[in-house]
């Protein structure tokens, strides 16, 4: 298994690695890394993957003193020390992009090229209305409509999970939850640094994405001098889940173009 | 045995149930009607005041963006008590302080109501039903992790008499804490907590506060009191633990007969059956512990929940989450809770919820303290 742990500053990470070729940080969202999603092995074939399980999903330990998604990204840069002094290729989800956003305008010379799909983390519109959906006040149901452009494929059977993997699946969302409550989905700070990420940037999205608008994502990267937006057809807010060979297609055109 | 008279000042004049998805948190407040809710607000303080001359202790609590109890801010309403009576006991059960900001407010506001009733104050803290976490746009996780911060930044903020001192914890910060007034009673009013967890009994039991638990039965209360007790021992308090540690809050209405101590309980029930609130607001991420939550998942449902799907007067009281009937009924029904869980010194009656009108409320009252009430005191 390619599964291995490894600590930063204090913290018990699991890292999951696999594939050959220019490394690719692959940092993932709120439901937590899973290698077994088609996409993996698909950018497997190009690209030697390193993935995080944040703090808190995962088997990864969640230390009292973290508690916002710029906290990883912090420590992360122990990470990227490791990995060595090549630049190297950057993708995140959703949460994982708001991480992957924050890192990489930390030190934006470490990567090659960053792809971002579905990100969250800034706040583009006005105060009278939340960018992103109050996924924490809705019912389970609403959320999964704005998650996947098909839920009935990818709704869970919890009676064919096992306790193990229902613990994990709930301490995600606790995660999620202890990450992004206040303000919600966003540091106000981040989008007054994106503008150092001047590498190639692509912005991907599920065309049905209930949670991550087409406007929010053109706001988003708007912010970066050097990005471009690519939008999947028939897939929601994890098209990387929901259409695996084009999410690879389109990453991996992109990280060799 | 103290009694304390507790209500929740609900707002009941609702629309049909089926009309809306939740009576917490996103009901829409064009339901209330402030005109009705001034009269119910003075209805319910009367009923607190004619609680006090008939000789119990009163009790209020705090909820926010709900019909079942609209009383968001309840120092300010146990300011107007502090000023309207004048011997009763005044519980606030409680401070929401994992939802609050400041916890030098908080000791600010309570050390005033102390002053204000010359040391009559009993204050009380909670970490919130999850329900509340919403109209606080506060965060479930850690939120016991910030109550016992919060109220130890209280405690300090209490007892420290010689100017300024700081608190630099890891959710609050303060580096000016000198509060006027400081409290009336020496060195600080009693704490109360409430827990409906052994874990969290045991908790409040090590640092010797009083323990309240609501509606958990004979053996969920026993389970939290025994933890308590245990605790209590361990953390070297001595092996007897004082009754007055412990309180239990039951839908308690005592009638001149069975039947309209029946009627007035059915009354009471609503306290129970009209909580609708659907999953996402009953159960924010990080609430429950996560294996308690897995359990939830499996199918698991919490007491209340299940028996206010078939509520009913007999089963409640089956249940100890009621005492209701005659006189000698209630103090025998209360006898038996006392016994089951090993002794509790403080009995909070909710006597009054839903549709209870005031003269209703105020015969429950009055029979228990004529008739039930001597006894108990000997308990």
């Amino acid at each position: 298994m390619p599964t291995s742990r490894t600590t930063l500053s204090g913290v018990d990470l699991e890292v999951w690695e696999g594939g050959d070729g220019t490394k690719l940080l692959f940092l993932h969202g709120a439901g937590g890394f899973n290698a077994t999603h088609e996409s993996i092995p698909l950018l497997a074939r190009r690209r030697h993957i390193i993935a995080p399980s944040h703090p808190g999903f995962g088997t990864s330990t969640l230390p009292d003193w973290l508690d916002r998604p710029g906290d990883i990204a912090l420590l992360y840069l122990e990470l990227l020390q490791r990995l060595g002094p090549a630049p190297l290729d950057l993708i995140g989800c959703s949460l994982g992009g708001w991480i992957a956003a924050e890192l990489a305008s930390l030190v934006p010379e470490r990567f090659r090229r960053v792809v971002l799909v579905a990100p969250v983390g800034v706040k583009l519109g006005g105060r009278d209305a939340l960018d992103v959906p109050d996924i924490f006040a809705m019912p389970a149901t609403t959320v999964e409509r704005l998650l996947y452009h098909d839920p009935d494929r990818h709704r869970p059977d919890l009676s064919k999970l096992s306790d193990a993997e229902l613990t994990e699946m709930l301490r995600n969302r606790e995660t999620l939850a202890l990450l992004t409550w206040e303000p919600y989905m966003h540091d106000p700070k981040l989008k007054h640094r994106l503008h150092r990420i001047a590498c190639p940037t692509l912005f991907l999205r599920g065309e049905s994405d209930g949670l991550v608008s087409a406007g929010y994502l053109q706001g988003y990267a708007e912010l970066l001098p050097n990005s471009r937006i690519v939008t999947i057809p028939q897939a929601g807010h994890v098209p990387h889940v929901e259409q695996p060979a084009a999410f690879a297609d389109a990453v991996l055109s992109f990280l060799n173009g | 045995m103290r009694a304390w008279h507790f209500s929740e000042t609900a707002y009941h004049l609702l629309p049909p149930a089926e009309t809306y998805d939740s009576i917490r948190v996103s009901l829409p407040n064009k339901h209330y009607d402030p005109r009705i809710g001034a009269d119910l607000y003075h209805r319910y303080l009367d009923e607190w005041l004619i609680a006090e001359d008939f000789g119990l202790e009163l009790m209020l609590n705090e909820h926010h963006q709900t019909a079942t109890c609209v009383d968001p801010a309840a120092p300010l309403m146990l300011a107007v008590l502090a000023r309207q009576t004048t011997k009763a006991r005044l519980l606030i059960l409680g401070n929401p302080i994992a939802n609050r900001r400041q916890p030098v407010r908080v000791a600010e506001e309570m050390a005033m109501i102390d002053v204000l009733s010359r040391g009559r104050l009993e204050a009380g803290f909670v970490r919130g039903v999850p329900y509340e976490i919403a109209p606080a746009n506060s965060n479930p996780v850690r939120m016991n992790e910030r109550e016992w911060e919060a109220l130890d930044m209280i405690l300090k903020a209490w007892t420290s008499h010689d100017g300024p001192v700081s608190f630099e914890g890891r959710f609050f910060h303060s580096r000016q804490i000198n509060i006027w007034p400081r409290p009336w009673q020496e060195p600080h009013p009693p704490v109360w907590i409430s827990t409906t967890s052994p874990g969290g009994a045991a908790r409040v039991g090590a640092r010797g506060y009083v323990q309240a638990t609501f509606l958990t039965g004979f053996d969920g209360t026993r389970r939290i009191f025994d933890a308590y007790r245990d605790a209590w021992r361990q953390a070297g308090r001595g092996d007897d633990v004082p009754r007055d540690r412990l309180a239990y809050a039951a839908l308690v209405y005592t009638g001149e007969t069975e039947a309209a101590a029946h009627a007035g309980a059915e009354k009471l029930l609503w306290y129970v059956t009209s909580n609708k609130v659907p999953p996402h607001f009953a159960g924010p991420p990080g609430y429950l512990p996560t294996d308690a939550a897995v359990r939830m998942l499996r199918g698991a449902e919490h007491p209340l929940s299940a028996f206010a799907k078939s509520a009913s007067v007999e089963g409640a009281i089956q249940a100890g989450i009621m005492m209701a009937g005659t006189p000698d009924q209630v103090l025998a029904q209360i006898r038996r809770m006392y016994d089951h869980v090993g002794g509790f010194g403080h009995l909070l009656l909710m006597g009054q919820a839903g549709f209870l009108e005031h003269e209703e409320t105020v015969q429950g009252i009055r029979l228990f303290a004529n008739e039930v009430y001597p006894a108990l005191r000997e308990f």
